[in-house]
């Protein structure tokens, strides 16, 4: 134990000398029988089981299907191979390379598949002699397909669960499944839809990427960076869920944001020279330091700009602020040089500094939002680019630039109630209460909830004292 | 959840005996693989105690103690912060990590007290008031 996590990312190596070294780490692992001071009973040793199992899973998973070229198999022979593990490691005791003992047990059911698959194909009288052969070869062929340099699996497996091919919703929940190892119940209840909706749309997930023949291997080259944008949009997806929740059970969704860092923090260990991958983590770190602020005891929702900032977990912000600096370090500090995911990072960098709201870099903070609306432009980034010059250059600076959006934006916003609330509170601070008075109100018209309705007609009343 | 994960201190530690290189490597294999699971947080190795200071406080009163210090066991000689679902997951971890130390040593587990716990514990009422007066009420994120 000897180095700060701020370089562990940086220790990743080419996939190949990774394993090799992973293995030699693992015979290098003291093989000491593990005993406790009082002797555990069933139940404990069943949950340490299931822990250990739970460490493995998406790995266990991730090499299975590059052999069977098949999730929900691989997914099957995974849980085999906790079955196995529940009946033999109480006696055994968990082996010292528990991953290892999992894979050899599942390599060897799914051996066992292959051999029911040929009998079925073959003519009776041939099943006797092909039995040996296909064993024999089988098991080799299953080496042979995990020995095959595809890159590290676990990452296969994440970009495999975020092809393309697959709509945003079945990848999120495909993705939460297989490498997140969330149940199908809990998957359903993040994301307020019944079990049966999500069970059925991870079905159909594996089936496309069956049908597809998807190989599990991670993309290289050209077709890396093609295909890491939909990967980091289900992060954010997922992350978002999370974050945004307005209905539901809040602590499922919590967990939501903290299982889409994790799945950031594994890639950005696997890619540690990819900014956007780095600007995504240092995203959610910043935003998910802010997570206990962002409520009353009563559930009310507390804005960025009146939470507790002594509530904001400081090691989220450190870490987020760190991951930030390495996306610097590979892009360069100009704006105009960083990708969607690094410039909100910035952004959000900028308030996690403030010590206090007043000392927001608001001048900072429109620029950036200059630049994001370049690279991403939404409705929404208007919006927010909007506010942030109207905090830094007054309200008739953001009145102007919310004047410019238009066309089909406009469209987009028409039952948005934040817009005519932005709008009303740059009329506010500019003096002209009646106008403001009638945007509180068209806003609180558009409100999703009792409690933002009554905070926009408060807003709209003040006019009045002011008046 | 966050755990602190605690190596204690062993005489060779701090005797200042640095591990051996297999010991080493085996440790920074372990700490890859956290990272690589998103378990690892953060983590760093301490010098012995004869670099450290103790400082009693009493009331008022601040008493500094120059190390080293005596029962290396009950010192602690590096930490790791690990975010994990549960102390079962901590436990599976914390089963494969290496031996830091020749011969015998010990790590322990420890939870974070998170600010849910200190709500509680508190029963902080009207913490969340943040200061009055400050505009934005927009939620600019």
């Amino acid at each position: 134990m000897r180095r700060p996590v701020a370089s562990a990312g940086g220790l990743a190596s080419p996939d190949a000398v990774a394993r090799r070294r992973l293995v030699r780490a693992a015979a290098l692992i003291e093989k000491g029988k593990v005993t406790a001071a009082e002797t555990p009973t069933p139940s404990e040793i069943s949950r340490a089981i299931e822990a250990t199992f739970r460490i493995e899973r998406a790995r266990l998973i991730a090499g299975l299907a590059r052999v069977v070229h098949d999730v929900d198999l691989a997914e099957e022979l995974a849980q085999d191979a906790l079955v196995m593990a529940l009946a033999e490691w109480p006696r055994s005791g968990v082996p010292a390379r528990p991953g290892a003992w999992l894979m050899t047990v599942a390599k060897r059911r799914a051996v066992d598949a292959i051999r029911r698959d040929r009998m079925r194909e073959r003519k009776h009288e041939e099943i006797a002699r092909t039995l040996d052969e296909a064993t024999d070869g089988a098991v080799e062929a299953v080496d042979a397909a995990m020995d095959d340099d595809l890159g590290d699996e676990l990452l296969g497996l994440i970009f495999t669960a975020c092809h393309p091919i697959l709509s945003r919703d079945a990848r999120a929940a495909l993705t939460l499944r297989v490498v997140g190892g969330l149940t199908t119940d809990e998957i359903a209840r993040a994301f307020l839809a019944s079990e049966p909706a999500i069970a059925q749309r991870i079905v159909r997930a594996k089936k496309t990427i069956a049908r597809a023949g998807l190989g599990f291997a991670v993309p290289r080259g050209a077709d890396l960076a093609a295909r890491l944008p939909s990967v980091l949009e289900v992060i954010y997806l997922i992350f978002n869920e999370g974050y945004a929740a307005t209905a539901g059970d809040d602590l499922v969704r919590l967990d939501l944001c903290l299982e889409a860092r994790r799945l950031g923090r594994m890639l950005a260990a696997r890619m540690p020279r990819d900014a956007e991958t780095l600007g995504l983590l240092a995203l959610m770190e910043i935003q998910a330091s802010r997570l206990r602020a962002r409520t009353g005891p009563d559930g009310a929702f507390v804005p960025l700009t009146e939470q507790d900032r002594a509530r904001w977990d400081q090691l989220s912000i450190r870490l987020g602020l760190d991951a930030l600096a390495r996306a610097e370090a590979l892009t360069g500090p100009e704006a105009s040089d960083w990708g969607p995911y690094v410039l909100q990072a910035a952004l959000a960098a900028c308030h996690a500094r403030a010590r206090r709201a007043a000392d927001t870099d608001w001048p900072r903070i429109a620029a950036l939002y200059d630049q994001l609306r370049a690279v991403a432009p939404s409705p929404v980034v208007d919006l927010n680019r909007a506010i942030a010059h109207s905090m830094a250059f007054g309200p008739d600076a953001g009145l102007r630039l919310l004047n410019e959006i238009a066309g089909p934006d406009a469209d987009t916003l028409r039952s948005y109630a934040p817009l005519p609330a932005a709008r009303g509170d740059f009329l506010f601070r500019a003096g002209r209460l009646a106008e403001a008075r009638a945007e509180f109100q068209a806003a609180a018209a558009l409100a999703r909830n009792t409690r933002e309705r009554a905070f926009l007609l408060s807003r709209a009343d003040a006019c009045d004292g002011r008046a | 959840m966050r755990v602190m994960v605690i190596g204690k201190a062993t005489e060779a530690s701090e005797a200042g005996t640095p591990p051996t290189m297999e010991a080493f490597e085996a440790m920074e294999r372990f700490i890859e693989e956290l990272a690589q699971a998103g378990v690892l947080v953060a983590g760093a190795g301490l010098k012995n105690s004869a670099q450290a200071k103790r400082i009693v406080i009493e009331g008022d009163s601040r008493t500094v103690i120059d190390g080293p210090f005596a029962e290396a066991r009950e010192l602690v000689a590096g930490f790791q912060i690990w975010e994990v679902k549960d102390m079962d997951e901590a436990m599976a971890w914390a089963m494969r990590s290496p031996n830091p130390m020749p011969g015998r040593s010990e790590m322990e587990i420890r939870p974070f007290i998170e600010a849910q716990d200190m709500a509680q514990a508190l029963n902080l009422e009207g913490t969340h008031e943040a200061p009055s007066g400050e505009r934005g009420r927009l939620g600019v994120a």
